[in-house]
Parts: C-alpha cells; sequence; structure tokens
C-alpha cells in the first residue's frame, strides 16, 4: 500500500441508545426532541443521592442469545448490537472473508469504553464474597477487560488488520473513531469498525461521580435533568449504550459500489495537562484541538455548519467548549448551528463519540441539525447559536460537521465529517 | 441417594444448554464437550462447578482434563457421588 493519506469515508452507522434499539430510531428522537432520561426503579437506587438515568431502550438481552450474552459484558452486548447494524448498513451480509467483500486482513475494529466492564467487576465481586470462590465466573476477566467489546466485535466480523482500544474516559468512543480513520488515511486497513460503548449504570459508578459534585440531582425531573446552556444546569446524566460506524477507504467504498454517507475528514487531539478532572478554565486545549484539526486537515473554517457538542450539562465545560471554538473560529462560528444531544440522551461517557458521531453523520446527510432540549433560559454567556427546540435545517452545498468530546484526564478530541 | 446414569446425563443436559445454548436432547453420552456441544475452556470449568452442585460431588481440576465427553463426565460422577 504505497497511498498514505487517502480519504476516508462513512458507509454505515449502528446505535442503541436510551432513545430506541437502532441508529434510526435514535435519530428520530433526537429530531423529536425526546428524553431519554428516566427514574431508576431498580431496588438498588432507592437511597442513591442521583436516581435517574439514561437507560437503554431495548435490553440487549431480548437481541444477543443467552449463551452468548452470558460471556459478554454488557457493554460489549451493546457495541456487538451497533457494530452488526452497521455492518449490516454498510450492505455486508456476513462476517468479512467468504460472506462478503472485505478481505479480513483488511478489516480492523476500534470500539472503546471509557470504564469497562465495571458491572462485571463488581457484581463478580459480589459473587467472590456471597457465594464463595468456587462461584466467580471463569468468564470474568474476559468480559471486564476494557478491550473485550472490540475483541469481540473483531471476532464477531472477522477483523484481522488490528483491533484496538483506546481509552480517554469521555473521549474514548471519538478518540477510537479517530484512530480508525489513521488506520485507513495510513494504508494499514481498507475498513473499520469503530465507536464506542459504555455500561456504567451501577450504584458504584454513580455515588462516585456524585460524590464529584458531577452529576445532577434533579430526581423529581428526570426528563429535564439534562439541560446543556440553561443556567440552571447542575451536572450531567449518566446514559448507557453504544454508536458505531462503518469507516472504509473512498476507494474501496466505490469499488464495491457501497453508498456514502459523509466524508470523515480527519480529527484534533490535544491534552489540556492542566488538572486530572477540572478543565482548563482558559479552554486552551479545547481551541488546540480544533486548531490542530484546522492544520492538519483540509477541512475549511467556511465550511463547518454544525456542532454537535460534548456539552454534558456542567456549569463549566459547557460554556468552555463554546468559548474555544469562538476563539479559534472567529466569526466562522456565527454559521455553525450547535446542538447538545447529551440533553436527550443523558452522557454515555465513552460511549458518546460513537452515538453522537452517528448523529453528526446523519445531520449533514438530512441537512437537519438536532434541537438541544430543557433550555429554559439559556445562559447568556452561551456565544454560539444553539439550536433550540426544534430541529433546524443546514444550507445546501459541501457541509461539514465537528463532532467534540472531551475526557477526564484532560483529552480534546474534535472530529470532523464532510457531505460528499 | 444417588443419581442413576440417566438422571446424571439428564442433570448434565440441562447444565450444557443453560451454559450454551445446545438443545438438552442433542447432549448424548459419545457427544465431545468441545467438539460437539460449543463448550470451550472456560465454560466447561462453569460446566464442572454445575455439576458439583447438583449432584453433590467433587471434581478437582486435575481430573477435569480427562472429561473429554458426557460419557466421561457422567461416569466420573456416578463413581464419586456421595
Amino acid at each position: 500500500m504505497n497511498s498514505t493519506n487517502r480519504t476516508v469515508v462513512v458507509t454505515g452507522i449502528g446505535a442503541t441508545t436510551p432513545l430506541g434499539g437502532d441508529a434510526a430510531s435514535t435519530w428520530e428522537g433526537l429530531l423529536a426532541g425526546r428524553s431519554g432520561i428516566s427514574l431508576l426503579e431498580q431496588e438498588w437506587a432507592a437511597d442513591l443521592p442521583v436516581r435517574i438515568a439514561g437507560q437503554i431502550a431495548v435490553e440487549p438481552t431480548e437481541i444477543i442469545p443467552r449463551p452468548q450474552a452470558r460471556k459478554l459484558d454488557r457493554s460489549a452486548q451493546f457495541a456487538l448490537i451497533a457494530a452488526r447494524e452497521a455492518w449490516q448498513d454498510a450492505g455486508f451480509a456476513g462476517p468479512a472473508g467468504e460472506e462478503s467483500s472485505v478481505d479480513p486482513d483488511r478489516l480492523g475494529a476500534v470500539i472503546a469504553s471509557g470504564i469497562g466492564g465495571v458491572t462485571t467487576l463488581l457484581d463478580q465481586y459480589d459473587v467472590l464474597k456471597e457465594k464463595g470462590v468456587r462461584r466467580v465466573s471463569p468468564h470474568t476477566v474476559p468480559m471486564l477487560m476494557p478491550n473485550s467489546p472490540s475483541a469481540n466485535v473483531g471476532i464477531d466480523l472477522n477483523a484481522r488488520a488490528g483491533v484496538h482500544t483506546p481509552v480517554s474516559a469521555c473521549a474514548s468512543g471519538a478518540e477510537a473513531i479517530g484512530y480508525a480513520i489513521e488506520m485507513i488515511r495510513t494504508g494499514r486497513a481498507d475498513v473499520v469498525i469503530a465507536g464506542g460503548t459504555e455500561a456504567a449504570i451501577h450504584p458504584l459508578p454513580i455515588v462516585a461521580f456524585g460524590n464529584m459534585m458531577a452529576m445532577s440531582k434533579n430526581n423529581d425531573d428526570p426528563q429535564g435533568a439534562s439541560r446543556p446552556y440553561d443556567v440552571d444546569r447542575n451536572g450531567f446524566v449518566l446514559g448507557e449504550g453504544s454508536g458505531v460506524i462503518i469507516l472504509e477507504s473512498e476507494e474501496h467504498a466505490k469499488a464495491r459500489g457501497a453508498r456514502i454517507y459523509v466524508e470523515a475528514v480527519g480529527q484534533g487531539i490535544s491534552a489540556d495537562s492542566h488538572h486530572i478532572t477540572q478543565p482548563d478554565p482558559s479552554g486552551s486545549g479545547i481551541a488546540q484541538a480544533v486548531q490542530n484539526l484546522l492544520d492538519q486537515t483540509d477541512l475549511k473554517p467556511a465550511e463547518i455548519v454544525h456542532a454537535n457538542a460534548h456539552a454534558t450539562s456542567t456549569p463549566q465545560g459547557d460554556i468552555g467548549e463554546l468559548k474555544a471554538l469562538r476563539k479559534v473560529l472567529g466569526d466562522d462560528l456565527n454559521h455553525v448551528a450547535v446542538s447538545a444531544t447529551k440533553s436527550m440522551t443523558g452522557h454515555l461517557l465513552g460511549g458518546a463519540g460513537g452515538v453522537e458521531t452517528v448523529a453528526t453523520v446523519l445531520a449533514l446527510k438530512n441537512r437537519v441539525a438536532p434541537p438541544t432540549i430543557n433550555i429554559e433560559n439559556l445562559d447568556p454567556e452561551a456565544d454560539a447559536d444553539i439550536v433550540r427546540g426544534e430541529p433546524r435545517a443546514l444550507p445546501e452545498g459541501t457541509i461539514a460537521a465537528l463532532n467534540d468530546s472531551f475526557g477526564f484526564g484532560g483529552h480534546n478530541v474534535v472530529l470532523a465529517f464532510r457531505t460528499v | 441417594m444417588a443419581a442413576t446414569q440417566e438422571e446424571i446425563v439428564a442433570g448434565l443436559a440441562e447444565i450444557v444448554n443453560e451454559i450454551a445454548g445446545i438443545p438438552t436432547e442433542d447432549v448424548q453420552l459419545d457427544k465431545s464437550f468441545t467438539d460437539d456441544l460449543d463448550v470451550d475452556s472456560l465454560s466447561m470449568v462453569e460446566v464442572v462447578v454445575a455439576a458439583e452442585e447438583r449432584f453433590d460431588v467433587k471434581i478437582p481440576d486435575d481430573d477435569v482434563k480427562n472429561l473429554k465427553t458426557v460419557g466421561d463426565a457422567a461416569d466420573y460422577i456416578a463413581k464419586h457421588q456421595s
């Protein structure tokens, strides 16, 4: 493979989220401005300070047969469902090899999660304490390891060009997609299954995030709790699910006559190097990521008409991101319709970059930006064109969109997509 | 009271069905756990633990490797159950 700067396109999408069991129903929910947040009615949640979350709309065990499901952490179950949907959506019949027109040695998988198999880890520790050594599942390690979703998807679809799992907290899903774009651009693979997944709705992560003062405690109003850019926002709402896309070299996609959603233009990455959880208040790290995107790809600020913001509904983070975008894009931010879809899905942590990339791809393809819900009083510091209440039509011609994801640790990832 | 061989095979069939999803009628004496019943080495540990509880028998790790077929397991359990 001589080419080291190949064009990369998106040819398939899949998702399972609090809004729906597939990409289409998730997208429909986003356009309708529907909240996927609900009260946690499980017994274990009764005494928690936070009792709301974005719970998956379709239980994965309704889809994956029990003998397979019991060997997969919930995060891997989500990823497998989203990956299979994306694979079919891309027009592939069966796994790479004889059943579809992809060489397994040219197929990669990069699926990330922020926390890994945390429910498996904690549940099996309960088994150890309550039932003893002999009853701990021999599947525990392959279920809890963070690379499990990626590895299981790779095995399921016969990916042999490399299976990877970048871990960068809430930027993990976006970093996975960025890594996959590079695999194709530099010639390591022709097709890569990429995205993020997370399943962390369990008392320990909820209590731990809650004790960091990072989560909304609006238990009385679950559907109104995730409210990016509203003056009364008071923290994120945890969500679960997965979003996966099929990335492919333009050459490979055209040769097999695939439907192309959009071009995956590339990524801008930076690190804050500031504090392990607090975002740099100056936004300089995020601004550097956007600048790197512009410097390292052929994306033009004039093309950008939409951004799926990271915006998790925290007092500091939402505004810091907009300041960073303004710093780099200047007046070009005025023609960017900014949507915070976490207002509807909640924050899927490592799954967010995957699900929000699916939303970004569909926004470009359908030329409509989903709304941000629950903004009753827009924060006057939100110096950008926030899409509120109703979806917004995007212009004709060649248009591009950003998908921002930032993670604890100071990880900043900005992905860019463009119509073809 | 000790289980008969028929009861042991029926019990193993239920265990293999639960763990590997194989129909109980396909779990026959001559079937290999690995080659015929989709029970890999990790799932075999689960089969063994379930069988120990069900038939009140101890199957040490060193003996598990000798249990290739359903018949091997049924014989072992019949011989060692208390």
